[in-house]
């Protein structure tokens, strides 16, 4: 289907960008390797498009005192190929191969798939893992959410009315810390019928699976027995179309165990 | 923006697709609409260098673009050897996912790096045929990629 009516706005400052957005039905367009989707099924109408792809601050990848800063309009494909995010975000660099396919990872951005929120979405999983936050930003100024406040349920987000995300910092990776990123899905670059972002620190692993519920889930456990027990009671993985909750909480003990071992 | 080469200026409603842009404005009928929602990969042009899907990105999106089509990239001869190739491994029935399917295969074959069969399926896997299965497809990007066959 095509596209409902929209008008469209295209700011040159993330000043103008807020200014547009306290306009009625006025949505945040990036990537819109989402967003365009929803439209063409018409299962959104927004009423103004922000395109904020002009927006060069919100691009890039920095690293400063051991914090890797990434641009929310960073695409998956600049994410991929940075040896910065190779050496010091590994867990990123394994997801991304996994975000659909090459001419959408050319378009879609690290901002927009944090600001949908999507369950089955590979990036919030991993910031939940490293203990990343994500960075918003409003008229009043910039915050800092830690992934596990910012992602609350399903599509919904801390982001208040008013305001962008504008990138998000993860801890770079330090000696001896390790991460893994698994994930099962019916065909390369479809949904996740179930995925597994874990990182390893000094003092903790973190496990945190993407397409179990409506947001991250974090899997509890000193032991990988007594994880993947906790796992029974923490998941209740919605079925889809081909998978039962019961098969995807199989699968999640087997990636949990996979990525156990790996660590 | 510039398509294949040349210098085009039009007004557009904000809703139109890049691909709808393309096929009704400018009559370039070789890309494809098949989904609409970014899944079958019909539409895939290539815009400042990368492919993308052209039901995903607006017409206006690509104001000030560099647009490229599977008539441009045929028409230059930069798919010649995909084409051939395609056509001796008759890597098509229909034909439908073809210009699609060229658009994607030449963003690997312009990587410049010899790829397993498991890779050059990884990088079709956005681009649907739903006649032949992608044997063929395959036998046929990977004799443009390794010179094989």
């Amino acid at each position: 289907m095509k596209a409902p009516s929209f008008a469209y706005a295209k700011p040159r400052s993330l000043e103008e960008a807020f200014e547009l957005l306290e306009r009625a039905g006025a949505n945040i367009l990036a990537g819109g390797q989402s967003l365009i989707p929803s439209l063409n099924m018409r299962l959104s109408s927004p009423e103004l498009l922000i395109d904020i792809t002009g927006l060069s601050s919100l691009r890039g990848i920095s690293m400063e005192q051991g914090v890797v800063r990434i641009g929310a309009l960073t695409t998956h494909a600049e994410i991929e190929k940075s040896a910065d995010i190779r050496k010091h975000v590994p867990l990123l660099a394994q997801a991304v191969p996994h975000i659909a396919h090459p001419a959408i990872r050319n378009r879609g951005t690290l901002g927009g798939s944090l600001a949908l929120a999507d369950p089955a979405a590979e990036y919030p999983a991993c910031l939940v893992a490293l203990g990343a936050s994500v960075a918003v930003a409003g008229k009043q100024g910039e915050r800092l959410v830690p992934a596990e406040k910012f992602f609350k349920g399903l599509f919904e987000t801390d982001l208040k009315a008013g305001e962008i995300v504008v990138g998000a910092e993860f801890p770079a990776l330090k000696k001896d810390e390790r991460s893994v990123f698994l994930e099962l899905a019916r065909r390369h670059g479809d949904y996740a019928i179930i995925g597994l972002a874990a990182h390893k620190t000094a003092s903790e692993r973190r496990f945190a699976f993407l397409g179990a519920g409506s947001t991250p889930v974090l899997a509890k456990g000193k032991s990988l027995e007594e994880a993947k027990q906790a796992l029974a009671r923490d998941l209740n993985p919605p079925a889809d179309l081909y998978h039962s909750s019961s098969t995807k909480l199989h699968l999640a003990k087997v990636l949990l165990e996979r990525a156990w071992n790996t660590l | 923006m510039t398509v294949n080469g040349t210098q085009v200026t039009r007004r557009v409603q904000a809703r139109q697709h890049l691909v709808d842009f393309l096929r009704e404005e400018l009559g370039l009928t070789g890309s494809h609409i098949g989904c609409e929602h970014g899944v079958c990969g019909a539409c895939t042009v290539r815009v400042n260098g990368e492919i993308v899907r052209g039901c995903l990105m607006l017409a206006v999106q690509a104001n000030g673009c560099k647009v490229e089509t599977v008539e441009g990239l045929s028409d230059s001869g930069e798919l010649k050897d995909l084409q051939k190739a395609f056509h001796e491994k008759n890597a098509l029935q229909c034909g439908f996912c073809t210009p699609g399917m060229l658009m994607a295969a030449q963003d690997l074959v312009l990587q410049k790096k010899k790829c397993s069969r498991e890779e050059i399926r990884n990088h079709i896997s956005g681009n649907y045929c739903r006649c032949t299965g992608y044997q063929a497809i395959v036998d046929a990007i990977e004799q443009v990629l390794n010179g094989k066959g």
